[in-house]
């Protein structure tokens, strides 16, 4: 924003002599320089996040030791549920869990797939 | 000796309103976070200063993990996922200080905050993306006679994601500080136990030290997969797939 500005003024003193020429010649070579250090940098941030990889691992680690637990509880309350509410007990909760259990597998694998960007994508 | 879980006990301090030692602690932790904070950005200088370079990092920190998980348009939820995360954050490490109560070691606790984030998932979704957010429970590529399994297997798959994400925190910190308590129980146990016995005594007491730093560890990392999945959900809710 402010550089248009500043760069008017220069031109406005060019007539002075060389010496404002070449600081706005060498203003000028810093500004595309500039860009392109930001340029480079808003390209390489992505790849940035690499190195942090170590927590992001221990992380996901951490993660699917409760995926799958969990994907038993849920089927288990909702088949718990069923049948409290239509009375068809035990079955709702015999199926609902081995339900829970697929769920769980698939909680699991898809945790554990989240690191390869092609499932990811794939997901979307 | 006290028993390990004794510091999980609820107290109440004001019982006419219901307020206990969690309630304390959880007032503590805001107070906290709202404080430091403050503090922090007080001067807001272009050259930060030491706080305010923590404030930043932490605010860069959850802005990256947004951005990497829902895309720009995940920034609009960045106020409720760095209040979630500050919050996580600074009641795992309160938790840390010996003698304090740590709000994340309740279920109750864990799960209102992962009800928070499911409900927003499921609430947004609907209101932006109608009954398309429906699409979320059926994947594509699926034979017709085996969509009904898998939409039923994908809804409990859904309904399993408030549960992972409160029991994960709960059961670490919940498991940390009662490990920690256990060994740092025997030092006491083996020194009045006397003779050869209290030679031993500094073995528990140098697990507890590795168990300590662990749990900082632990405290940190839990703090940031409650953050990394509550984006992973909200991505759902803003790009619900096919």
């Amino acid at each position: 924003m402010a550089n248009p500005n500043e760069r008017n003024g220069d031109n406005g003193r060019n007539s002075n002599g060389s010496d404002d020429a070449d600081l706005t010649a060498r203003m000028r070579s810093l500004d595309a320089r500039l860009d392109q250090a930001t340029a480079q940098r808003a390209k390489t941030e992505p790849r940035a996040a690499r190195p942090k990889s170590d927590s992001t691992a221990l992380g996901q680690a951490l993660r699917l030791s409760a995926e799958f637990v969990s994907g038993v509880v849920a089927g288990g309350i909702v088949g718990w549920l069923v049948d409290y509410l239509l009375g068809s007990s035990p079955w709702g909760l015999i199926v609902c869990i081995i339900l829970g259990f697929c769920a769980g597998m698939l909680n699991l694998m898809r945790a554990a797939g989240m690191v390869k960007p092609a499932r990811h994508d794939e997901k979307r | 000796m006290a028993s390990p879980i004794e510091q999980f006990q609820i107290k109440p301090i004001i019982p006419v309103i219901n307020f206990t030692n969690s309630s304390l602690f959880m007032v503590g932790t805001v107070a906290v976070i709202v404080g430091g904070l403050l503090l922090a950005t007080r001067h807001r200088a272009v050259v930060p200063g030491r706080a305010q370079s923590v404030a930043e990092m932490l605010h860069d920190f959850v802005a990256g993990t947004l951005r990497d998980a829902a895309g720009q348009d995940g920034m609009r939820f960045f106020p409720l996922v760095f209040s979630l995360f500050m919050f996580v954050l600074t009641a795992n490490m309160l938790g840390m200080i010996p003698g304090f109560f740590t709000v994340t070691s309740h279920v109750i606790v864990t799960f209102a905050l992962a009800l928070l984030v499911i409900g927003t998932v499921v609430i947004y979704g609907f209101v932006k993306h109608g009954t398309h957010f429906l699409g979320l429970f059926v994947p594509s590529g699926v034979p017709a006679w085996l969509l009904p399994f898998i939409v039923v297997i994908e809804i409990i798959s859904f309904l399993s994601r408030p549960i992972s994400l409160s029991l994960r925190l709960f059961a670490n910190m919940l498991a940390g500080h009662i490990a920690l308590k256990v060994f740092a129980g025997f030092v006491v146990s083996l020194l009045a136990a006397g003779g050869a016995l209290s030679i031993l005594a500094p073995l528990p007491l140098l697990m507890a030290v590795a168990l300590m730093a662990l749990e900082f560890l632990v405290a940190f990392l839990q703090a940031y997969v409650f953050t990394v999945l509550t984006c992973i959900y909200l991505n759902d809710a803003l790009h619900p797939g096919h």
